[in-house]
């Protein structure tokens, strides 16, 4: 590994900027370039972001639960760390997809809150993620802090399915998909060209916080290893 | 087999020795049987109502403060270490104290669900066989992932406290189904109507049974 970790901050700081910029392009597209959609008027502009948002947070979680896999098979304690950046890097976007998604609720559902399926699903996510960080800030041996949270991280994988099952047992507010589905996406081109590069500006700026984070983590790992010898 | 059976076999002795944690569980889940029935506006809600939530968040939760006495009772005076030097794999350790735990929580819920029955005045009719199996399956399940986390939170520093925030998200599916499936059986529906919860339990129990035998080696190697 590179120096302390700080190929992996100065590569996880590029791709940070690069989002920034890219982000800023997607508020200019939305709201500049897309057209208005006819009922929800401009609360509807909050797509742009809540839902690229949690396909980051998604895709976080994922991460975190694939690395711990690996992580009990091969023990290496970078792949922990990895982990453990993901796993902040999504409680941060799930934090955006749980502020965003009321404030688009209050206008165009009447209400901030409400028990609906998706929800709750991304709730318990987000509880999963405060769970998986809250341990590891209550364990001081790193060895078994990477055991046990690699632990909860697979446990939480397995239970996604059984949260995604029973909340869609319940009805639904959210639209259905719009996107991925086996038809046509039916959204009109310009919309969903601004979804696209939003999605594509969350993933990078995903990356980048995932790839600081753990730089971060590596420089520190290293400093300490060198303390303790 | 044998080696769980063990485990299993100590810590009941061990609990039937005290009795000071089961008469604590107990009172504690009566406990939230009576606040339960005066946080209850009873003009607003009727009792049936509130019946099946009332009786699951009372497993529950009793469930769960239960779950954390598994594991300090090894931590102190470093028990834990003697069991692990014992010719015992790590798998049957595990099952040990998971059914260790199951004996304890089912004791504690043969115990409040008579008296949930009489502080609510519900009428179980014939019903009892069929709750009693939807308490066997929710529980579990349960009481599979607490065992797991159980594990881990014990060397944490706040044991008591990051044990619910661990295990209640996890709790959510079987908590759901089970208070679906109870509240049918208390409005006397046809059985007929639960067999599906039943499935979705059941499965639930074999999911994390496996995972706690396949990820419990990792909790306890050094």
């Amino acid at each position: 590994m590179s120096a302390g970790g700080s190929k992996a901050i100065r590569g996880g700081l590029a791709l940070t900027a690069l989002g920034l910029v890219g982000l800023a392009l997607v508020f200019w597209l939305a709201l500049g370039f897309t057209p208005v959609e006819r009922f929800q008027g401009l609360p509807q502009k909050i797509f742009y972001v809540h839902v690229p948002a949690a396909w980051s947070a998604l895709l976080a979680f994922a991460l975190v639960g694939i690395v711990s896999i690996l992580y009990l098979w091969l023990r290496d304690p970078r792949l922990d760390l990895f982990a453990e950046s993901a796993a902040e890097a999504g409680l941060v976007f799930s934090l955006v997809m749980l502020t965003t998604g009321p404030l688009w609720g209050k206008p165009v559902w009447g209400t901030w809150w409400t028990w609906d399926a998706r929800l709750t699903f991304t709730l318990i996510l987000f509880f999963l993620f405060l769970g998986y960080r809250a341990l590891r800030g209550a364990l001081s041996d790193p060895g078994e802090r990477a055991r046990f949270s690699a632990v909860v991280g697979i446990m939480g994988l397995v239970l996604v399915p059984f949260v995604h099952l029973t909340v869609y047992l319940f009805r639904t507010l959210h639209p259905q998909p719009i996107v991925l589905k086996p038809s046509a996406p039916s959204l009109p081109w310009e919309m969903l060209r601004t979804l696209l590069v939003s999605l594509g500006v969350c993933t990078v700026l995903l990356a980048g916080f995932i790839m600081t984070r753990y730089g971060l983590g590596r420089r520190l790992q290293l400093t300490g290893d060198q303390d303790a010898g | 087999m044998r080696g769980a059976f063990a485990v299993a076999a100590k810590d009941v002795r061990v609990e039937h020795r005290s009795k000071t944690a089961l008469v604590s569980a107990i009172g504690f889940a009566v406990l939230v049987l009576v606040i339960f029935n005066f946080a209850r506006d009873a003009a607003a809600v009727s009792r049936e109502v509130l019946a099946p939530s009332v009786l699951w968040i009372t497993f529950t939760f009793s469930g769960v403060i239960a779950l954390n006495r598994s594991f300090t009772l090894e931590r102190d005076n470093a028990a834990l270490d003697g069991l692990l030097l014992a010719p015992v794999s790590r798998s049957a350790l595990f099952l040990g104290k998971y059914l260790a735990n199951l004996a304890f929580v089912f004791t504690m819920e043969a115990v409040a669900l008579p008296l949930f029955v009489l502080f609510f005045g519900v009428d179980l009719g014939g019903r009892l066989p069929a709750i009693g199996l939807v308490a066997v399956l929710a529980t579990a399940g349960f009481v599979a992932v607490g065992t797991v986390f159980a594990a881990m939170t014990v060397r944490t520093r706040y044991a008591e406290l990051m044990l619910p925030l661990l295990v209640l998200p996890f709790l959510l599916p079987p908590v759901m189904w089970a208070v679906q499936a109870t509240a049918k059986l208390l409005g006397g529906r046809p059985l007929g109507e639960i067999v599906g919860w039943l499935w979705l339990l059941g499965f639930y129990d074999l999911v994390f049974i496996t995972a706690g035998l396949l990820l419990f080696p990792a909790l306890m190697d050094e």
